[in-house]
């Protein structure tokens, strides 16, 4: 997903004078392309966030549109005040982009693995938080990203992920997105490149005899409450599948949407980081089964969920 | 009105307006007047009737806590009516007691310390990128220099050599907890920051023409920071290098003796005329 997002970058600052990247010395050939074609566009300020994010904050002020851009933690946690005040606060246009979102980069360990960022992110006033699940969402979630004046937070993965659209096809990110038919029993919500567990654990449930569903959340802030509602209405359990702290993430983002509904709905089972470090070395697939957010070892904790 | 009659005024109306609000933050307040002043008045390419105009130069006070004088200032210049400073610190009032962008004038708000002079420098980038005449300040203290955040900004500027922007170090060697030597000691200050690519000014900051000379002295093509070298509480006898007024809100006694010497000093440079 990151190539495609960088090749739609591409073809926005084609057209666009006023689109600025600023990356926080990190993006080695990743970006190459980008600097290519728009070199006066790009900036490298060093490694230092901090300084990229109020920068990034005073070029938007003067009317311009400015991605920053680093790894996971880096453009967001390292530099949060400078997110809140110079960027949220003044309504500056800027988009932080980010990649290694979750356990992306496994074994390099827990610094590189952005498990708040969410959270973190979602609290800010004017924040979106897009957390596209493949190539496609994350193409519409950078395009309405850039389209839409005020700040924003996009969490990529990489770039190895499966894709699970045509090619071309355009996502509604509004919604939540459908990868099966809605649940009577489980509806499973996934935000990020967990998608492909939750695709699966949808199957391995399916297999059971169990009646469910399976939903991406590219766009968690703000959040289709009426199509989470919708499924929470409709079925027995949601559960809740991120790379993340089950705190404020996707889980509490889902936990608030059905805090509110007045008639009968789901029980919410959220997978995820609980209060802990993911600090066991390995790799995204070995750090999923590890935390019980992989298809296979959340199977047997959703059939005791259901009572099966 | 010249800068030395617009520095003492401003004086007085911030620390009317401190008294008022019970707002602390005078002795920094005091010390940057003259800077601001001799800005304002000499400098700056601004219309207090067209404050977003394009091609205006940009301020912003990165040490936001010492918004008072700023707040005077602009006022007096015209950007909106002076009695509206008696809303300093007021409930609903758009004169938060850290610099706020809602007043006229106020480019960015600022308050936690280590944010203005960057965004400050991205405008400058900006200009730079899109080849615009526009000219950009900060205001810092030399507290404020702590902050890694300020040392992450002179490190780009150097590198990208922002000749069209100029820092202002209000250096009054005072920060909240002691004297900035015995707390985190950043002598010799001006040659850090030229070490770093800044053609660097260290100058008396409460000498206006010398202020006036550092504004207009060349950048060679570097960014420029002022190193002005001030005393906290400047312009009122008792205030002058004493920390309690970093803090202390004016009150009793002292309040009137304040209103005393800067009456009398601004006969004095009004008199000068």
């Amino acid at each position: 997903m990151r190539d495609h997002v960088i090749s739609e970058l591409v073809e926005y600052v084609k057209r666009d004078p006023n689109l600025y990247l600023i990356c926080g010395d990190l993006g080695y050939v990743v970006l190459d392309k980008f600097r290519e074609a728009a070199p006066d566009n790009f900036i490298n300020a060093g490694i230092a966030e901090q300084n990229m994010t109020a920068l990034a904050a005073g070029l938007a002020l003067e009317g311009n549109t400015v991605f920053t851009y680093s790894i996971g933690n880096f453009p967001t946690l390292r530099c949060l005040e400078q997110i809140r005040n110079d960027v949220c606060y003044h309504n500056a246009n800027v988009k932080i982009l980010a990649v290694g979102g979750g356990f992306v980069y496994g074994n390099q360990g827990v610094t590189h693995h952005a498990t708040e960022d969410i959270a973190v992110m979602r609290a800010l006033p004017g924040m979106r938080v897009y957390v596209p699940g493949d190539a496609y969402e994350a193409i519409a979630c950078i395009k309405e990203a850039y389209e839409t004046m005020g700040p924003a937070y996009i969490r990529l993965a990489r770039n190895k992920e499966q894709n699970f659209h045509d090619e071309g096809a355009v996502v509604d990110i509004t919604k939540i997105e459908a990868y099966s038919s809605k649940g009577s029993d489980v509806n499973i919500l996934t935000t990020g490149s967990i998608l492909t567990e939750g695709i699966k654990l949808q199957k391995l449930l399916a297999e059971q005899g169990i009646s469910a569903g399976i939903f991406s959340v590219p766009r968690v802030k703000p959040i289709d409450e009426a199509g989470i509602t919708d499924i929470a209405v409709s079925s027995k359990l949601l559960v809740t599948m991120e790379e993340h702290q089950i705190s404020c993430g996707l889980g509490g983002a889902v936990a608030e949407v059905i805090s509110a509904i007045g008639d009968k709905h789901a029980k919410l089972y959220r997978a995820g980081l609980d209060n802990r470090f993911s600090d066991t070395t390995g790799s995204q697939e070995y750090l999923r089964d590890q935390y019980t957010i992989s298809a296979d070892t959340l199977l047997p904790v959703i059939m005791k969920e259901l009572g099966r | 009105m010249t800068s030395e009659e617009l520095s003492v005024r401003i004086r007085l109306r911030a620390w009317e307006m401190g008294y008022k609000a019970k707002a602390s933050h005078m002795g920094g307040n005091f010390s940057m007047a003259d800077a601001i002043s001799v800005l304002y008045t000499d400098i700056l390419n601004i219309d207090p009737k067209d404050p977003d105009n394009e091609g205006r130069d940009r301020v912003i006070l990165s040490k936001g806590h010492c918004c008072a004088v700023l707040y005077a200032l602009l006022a007096e210049k015209g950007f909106f009516p002076v009695k509206e400073l008696d809303n300093f610190g007021v409930d609903g009032s758009m004169l938060s007691c850290h610099v706020s962008k809602k007043v006229p004038g106020v480019e960015f708000s600022s308050g936690s310390l280590g944010h203005g002079a960057a965004v400050a420098a991205g405008m400058a980038l900006n200009a730079k990128l899109q080849n615009k005449d526009y000219k950009v300040y900060a205001i810092c203290g030399d507290g404020e220099c702590n902050e890694g955040s300020i040392w992450e900004m002179v490190m780009f500027a150097g590198q990208h050599k922002l000749d069209n922007f100029t820092v202002i170090i209000d250096a009054n060697k005072m920060q909240a907890m002691g004297d900035t030597k015995d707390i985190m000691n950043l002598q010799p200050l001006a040659d850090k920051w030229a070490s770093f690519g800044w053609t660097a000014l260290d100058i008396d900051g409460h000498d206006h023409d010398a202020l006036r000379a550092a504004f207009n002295a060349p950048s060679d093509g570097k960014p420029k920071v002022i190193v002005s070298n001030t005393i906290k509480g400047h312009g009122v006898s008792f205030m002058e290098n004493d920390l309690w007024w970093h803090y202390q809100i004016p009150f009793g006694d002292y309040y009137q003796k304040a209103i005393d010497e800067l009456n009398a000093e601004l006969e004095r440079v009004a008199g000068n005329r």
